[in-house]
């Protein structure tokens, strides 16, 4: 780490008196100090989700070449409801991937709390309030999670086996519900709208301010309490770096989504209703995994359970609700995902978690748990949507996608492996 | 002489039938070094463990200064004040030197971290414990070396407002300028006004940075003795028991 430099002279912050320049902080420097520090912290393995950017970028501009409908409004549109509900499952499944711990249940358990959840609003079904159905499919996922919790965490049984069994105890369970052979369409308007609705044009961008606007909040309150302490800040112009690239990027896709993508007389533009909801639950998340003590106790157990627990850390607790806040967000998952087909069949949610683990990956997620954050599993999960939507758009055959999504895991794993080793970890060839 | 921090009298502790600990007296001072030594087996880590309220001890008496206390928990252990810097030390690699220092009691403002005031008191222990060799507070534990993470783990302790400071072979498995790094520590941690234990079984790191030196032999206190009264051939043959000491104990 390069933190050589005398903070006083090139942080905006006043370092109190006596600061030494012996121990650093990270934020001194000018804006080419942290560049550079940063770049070396890159080289040195500490890559985040930047390999994920990469391959999102370079697959965009493949398809782009490739196929003269991908880069169009319409397109961009349906990739993010294709992506939603990958994106919601992997951010999920973090909560437990960075305890190093896994739920191979979250798939199945989005299934069946989309069964519940259409059965008991359905007028064929038991016509409830769609708000209470949706209760109902929420305190599922609650339960679910308790459940695994308790075993994982108070019995100790491995994660694998427990939500392996779910995995297969939970197809019944959908079957059960639903019927076989049934399917139960989705007939609620509010949840059709999630996938299928746009906000006007003009709340996307208001959208868009509010994220400037609490963004620059954090930015400053946290340069505040810094001030306050005394300990040397970042330079400011990396807020304003920050806030904008916020402002470009949201502005492009805000931008893009405003113009009428319709094919037929009915114009459609706007923001999809699901993106407001997914941001929304991706920035709790990140403020609770990065700024309170539930989220750095997951950090602390995937990194090292017993220190934790020498340091006063309430494991059994802190794994016991990582597992509840997986199987919750599963749910939504799952409700997203009812959203966007139109219906529910008794095979929802098999084949998804396994995607939503890669996506985890691909993103740099790391499966040893204490690496890794909500918003690299969603990069990852884009990352995937966009091999399926781009190689559905060229007509290749089904199979090919599947060999392509591998094929991009195995090589996010391998970057991720080799970085490890960069990183002072050791590379046992046996 | 003061009263001391903590004054171990009597201690007895069996496993089943096996005596680990036969009536040991031990005690330790404020800014004073106490090396505890002994071979193998010689009921060290048990003494440590009863002090850590992790293994309570069958019998005896603990007096904290000079109150007679009571040790059945860790909890009850760090409420005194005793903090065990543990060999197999106890730092998470992914997260960063401050994170370390304060898991498990972060400083909240409105529920959330004051990382602010956590870097800056983080800094400031390491610091007053003239720490020199770590460039950043924000560095990853897993970048460090040895020598840097045991002094993250002792620095740690510090933060605690500890008053009694256990180290478990603070210099095992590292190099010579770690070691020395560490014993440096050591004495500055004395300095702040802590008790420091320190058990160790290099008897040159003893000698270093010691006031006093304890040594166990199968389960007894043979010899508690000023480091400035002693030397290397006569504290070997009290932890090989060849020797018998014959002085006024320490």
């Amino acid at each position: 780490m390069t933190t050589t430099e005398t903070p006083a002279s090139t942080s905006d912050a006043a370092p109190s008196p006596g600061m030494s320049d012996l121990i650093g902080s990270g934020q001194e420097g000018t804006v080419v100090d942290q560049i550079r520090s940063w770049l070396q912290r890159v080289r040195q393995g500490d890559m985040g989700a930047l390999p994920a950017v990469a391959g999102f970028v370079v697959l965009s501009i493949l398809f782009s070449l490739l196929s003269q409908f991908f880069f169009t409004p319409l397109n961009f549109a349906n990739l993010l409801t294709q992506a939603a509900t990958l994106v919601m499952l992997a951010m999920a499944l973090v909560f437990v991937i960075l305890l190093g711990e896994i739920d191979l249940s979250a798939g199945v358990t989005s299934g069946v709390a989309a069964a519940l959840f259409v059965v008991l609003s359905n007028p064929s079904g038991f016509n409830l309030n769609w708000i209470l159905a949706l209760g109902v499919s929420l305190l599922f996922g609650v339960a679910t999670g308790t459940f695994i919790g308790f075993f994982v965490s108070r019995i100790g049984v491995p994660s694998f086996v427990v939500t392996l069994g779910l995995f297969l105890g939970f197809q019944g369970l959908t079957l059960t519900i639903i019927g076989a052979g049934g399917l139960y369409r989705v007939q609620t308007p509010e949840i059709k709208a999630i996938m299928n609705s746009n906000m006007p044009v003009w709340a996307g961008w208001v959208m868009l301010a509010i994220i400037i606007g609490v963004s620059a909040a954090t930015s400053f309150w946290d340069r505040y309490r810094r001030t306050r302490a005394g300990v040397p800040n970042r330079n400011i112009t990396f807020v304003w770096i920050k806030l904008g690239v916020i402002l470009v990027l949201g502005g492009t896709v805000i931008g893009v989504l405003s113009i009428n993508r319709s094919q037929s007389i009915i114009p459609i533009s706007g923001v999809p209703i699901v993106v407001p909801i997914t941001l929304f639950i991706l920035w709790v998340g990140t403020f609770v995994l990065d700024r309170t003590r539930f989220g750095r106790y997951i950090y602390a157990i995937g990194g090292n359970a017993e220190a934790a627990r020498r340091a006063g850390v309430k494991v059994v607790m802190i794994r016991w609700t990582a597992f509840i806040v997986c199987s919750s967000l599963a749910v939504v998952a799952g409700i997203f995902s009812a959203s966007k087909v139109g219906s529910v069949d008794a095979a929802a949610g098999r084949d998804i978690v396994l995607s939503g683990v890669a996506a985890a990956v691909v993103g740099g997620v790391s499966l040893f748990g204490g690496r890794g954050r909500l918003l690299h599993a969603a990069i990852g999960a884009l990352v995937i949507a966009v091999i399926t939507n781009g190689l559905g758009l060229l007509n290749l055959p089904a199979g090919v996608n599947f060999l392509v999504t591998g094929g991009v895991l195995i090589l996010a794993a391998t970057v991720d492996a080799l970085s490890r080793v960069r990183a002072g970890g050791t590379l046992i060839r046996a | 002489m003061d009263v001391p921090i903590i004054e171990l009298t009597n201690i007895v502790k069996s496993f089943g039938p096996v005596d680990v600990l036969k009536g040991v007296n031990l005690k330790a001072y404020a800014g004073k070094v106490t090396a505890l030594v002994g071979d193998n087996g010689a009921g060290k880590s048990t003494l440590i463990k009863g002090l850590a309220g992790v293994q309570p001890y069958d019998r005896g008496e603990i007096r904290f200064e000079g109150e007679l206390v009571n040790i059945h928990t860790p909890r009850e252990a760090a409420r005194l004040g005793i903090e065990v810097v543990y060999q197999d030390l106890a730092l998470c690699d992914n997260l960063d030197i401050v994170q370390n220092m304060f898991l498990g009691r972060e400083e909240l403002d409105f529920g959330t971290f004051d990382e602010g005031l956590m870097e800056k008191e983080a800094s400031d222990t390491l610091r007053r414990l003239s720490v020199r060799t770590v460039k950043s507070v924000r560095q990853k534990v897993s970048s460090l070396s040895g020598g840097q993470r045991q002094t993250v783990a002792i620095a740690r302790s510090v933060l605690k407002k500890a008053r009694v400071v256990v180290l478990d072979e603070p210099t095992a498995a590292l190099g010579v300028a770690q070691t020395e790094q560490v014993l440096n520590l050591v004495r500055s941690l004395a300095q702040q006004g802590v008790a420091v234990i320190m058990i160790s079984h290099n008897l040159q790191d003893v000698f270093a940075v010691a006031d006093y030196i304890s040594v166990l032999y199968l389960g007894q206190m043979v010899a508690s003795v000023n480091a400035a009264d002693t030397n290397n051939d006569d504290v070997v043959g009290y932890i090989t028991g060849s020797k018998t000491y014959a002085g006024v104990p320490a």
